[in-house]
């Protein structure tokens, strides 16, 4: 489908704009390196932003990649030599492969806003939703929000091993593996989970091979034992899997949300400060001007856009255009903090917004 | 205008290609010397031979500088980004079959499953510092492959030749690699993951969709197919 072609300069006075909009709200413009290192990237996000990001070899760096966000170099940039609290705000094009869909951009501008500040994460996270609402209010937009938070409270006080509480953690961010393991570790997967345990039995009975590669005879051991606990411990309970469902499913207006969800933590109290982080976020949100009441929340929003997003979670649409890339999206991101500081973490929560894909809203294509 | 066809410029596939093409009534052969890369064709009017690397011939059917060309599946599945929509299959050969599969040292007894090799990979990653690693040069097909089933925590290492042995040379954990018998593979002490193949691949007859087809080519292309019985 042929787009009328907003051009470069137009791109970037748009991104200007919304950069200055930010400088005004008292975010300190940065600016970042396009190429970047790629090993800090490549061990963060794995072989996914290999897929997407533009790698290329530097005879003495090594291995540089063009930059595929600002996120990770502005918060090395914040953690290297910024002090707390800190709000920035930048714009710049970032480089994406776009196999999936080679009509969208591989060059394209993104102007972002991040806070750096732990004193209050629900007027944190409100402060970035509210500044994008505003920018963003003449392109009438929906707004999606999540908070991945939920999820991971939920899972961190099921009754069940250390060992699958962790395995269901790590895969929050790949809903048909999460599944999968939810049931292996039900009363459903009774059966699946003895059948493990059997085979690898049977394995051991099997011919000595010779022992090749890094991976040791302790690690082997290791998960023969945490198979033998998986067949050996009682499953998670069906009521349980049931409130994980129901979480899962949550998707209504902000407050019907967080009245469901207090009704969820009478069964499930660990859930109650993420619940109560939820509903002090939805009061700061609306202290900000932000309509609440009308607010969509979907409880598995953003567990498939970035891993490192661990809270609340945001997106703002173009009705009727699934053919466009999604306006802006943002999050919380400590985790992301929290493996690139080795340990120490920052809390931070940003967003960004793509403005050509705005421009071609308010063209009227 | 001629039609160019590209096939394999050597060995058994360039053998069964050319019989494959006799069998339905077009003779293939090369011209000249031995070491000569040009080739005739009998039988039809109009049709080109270009003697290529398998490994090219899906880049030059992307880029429309030939219009046929045989080729195994699994190159222009993993080559091309959004494959089908730059060529398409006329016909699956039937031979040059071969499966591009997972597979792990024979002592790991506790892995035969993607979940296993899952789990394996975030103990390994948290015990040894990074991911664990995947030797292959199937890069794209593979890469889709563990996404789609949602393993995390490995890297893919690229080996473009004697990959079984990586893991003995301890340059990788695992491999993903094409095999047929699976001799190799137990040579070198590894075995297959008991899952589905990645891809179940056989040398097979593309067109390109980029290749600039005029009345004369496609008229070509459609007395090729009828003589040769293939449905386009």
């Amino acid at each position: 489908m042929p787009r009328p072609e907003i051009s470069k300069a137009a791109i970037k006075a748009e991104a200007a704009r919304l950069k200055a909009f930010f400088e005004e709200s008292g975010a300190q413009p940065v600016e970042m390196d396009i190429l970047l290192p790629a090993e800090v990237l490549l061990d963060l996000y794995g072989e996914d932003i290999r897929a997407r990001a533009y790698v290329t070899h530097d005879p003495e760096r090594g291995e540089m990649m063009l930059r595929p966000d600002f996120t990770v170099p502005v918060v090395q940039q914040h953690m290297t030599d910024g002090a707390e609290p800190a709000r920035y705000t930048y714009a710049g094009e970032v480089f994406r492969k776009q196999e999936d869909m080679p009509s969208r951009a591989n060059e394209y501008f993104q102007v972002g806003y991040e806070v750096f500040d732990g004193s209050d994460p629900a007027a944190a996270d409100a402060d970035v939703f509210a500044r994008f609402a505003e920018v963003l209010a003449d392109a009438g937009l929906h707004a999606a929000t999540g908070d991945i938070g939920i999820l991971k409270a939920a899972v961190a006080g099921l009754k069940t091993t250390e060992r699958r509480r962790a395995a269901l953690l790590r895969h929050i961010w790949r809903p048909r593996r999460f599944r999968a393991l939810m049931t292996r570790f039900s009363d459903a997967g009774t059966v699946l989970r003895q059948q493990n345990l059997d085979r690898v039995r049977a394995n051991l009975k099997d011919a000595e091979a010779p022992f090749i590669g890094l991976r040791t005879q302790t690690e082997i051991d290791s998960r023969i034992r945490a198979l033998e606990e998986d067949a050996s411990e009682p499953p998670i309970s069906g009521s349980e899997i049931e409130l994980l469902d129901d979480i899962l499913s949550l998707k209504e207006t902000l407050p019907h949300v967080i009245s469901q969800l207090r009704d969820i933590a009478v069964d499930l109290p660990a859930i109650s400060g993420a619940v109560s982080l939820l509903s002090r976020r939805s009061d700061a949100l609306a202290a900000r001007g932000v309509d609440v009441e009308h607010l969509d929340f979907e409880a598995s929003y953003g567990r498939t856009s970035m891993e490192y997003y661990d809270g609340f979670v945001f997106g703002f649409y173009a009705e009727g255009r699934p053919d466009l890339p999604p306006v802006a999206t943002g999050g919380r991101y400590d985790a992301l903090t929290a493996v690139l500081g080795q340990g120490r973490s920052i809390p931070a929560v940003g967003g960004v917004i793509r403005p050509n894909v705005l421009l071609s809203l308010k063209g009227g294509a | 205008m001629v039609v160019k066809l590209g096939v394999p410029s050597k060995g058994r596939l360039m053998e069964k290609t050319f019989e494959w093409f006799s069998e339905r009534g077009v003779m293939l052969s090369r011209a000249g010397a031995e070491r000569e890369y040009s080739g005739a064709v009998e039988g039809i009017e109009g049709v080109e031979l270009v003697l290529l690397s398998a490994s090219e011939i899906p880049r030059e059917l992307a880029a429309g500088r030939i219009h046929l060309g045989v080729t195994g599946s699994d190159l222009v599945r993993d080559k091309l980004a959004a494959w089908d929509s730059k060529v398409a299959e006329l016909a699956v050969m039937g031979f040059g079959h071969a499966d591009l599969i997972i597979a792990v040292p024979k002592c790991w007894t506790d892995v035969d499953t993607l979940d296993d090799l899952d789990a394996a990979a975030s103990a390994f990653r948290a015990r040894h510092g990074f991911r664990l690693r995947i030797a292959t040069k199937y890069h794209h097909l593979v890469r889709e492959f563990l996404k789609i089933n949602g393993v995390a925590d490995y890297q893919l290492v690229d080996s473009q030749g004697a990959t079984e042995g990586t893991v003995k040379n301890l340059t990788a954990e695992a491999i993903a690699d094409i095999t047929s018998t699976g001799d190799t593979l137990r040579a070198n002490h590894l075995k297959v993951l008991s899952c589905e193949p990645i891809h179940r691949s056989q040398a097979t007859l593309f067109k390109s969709r980029m290749a600039h087809w005029t009345d004369e080519t496609r008229a070509t292309l459609t007395e090729l197919t009828e003589k040769m019985g293939l449905g386009d």
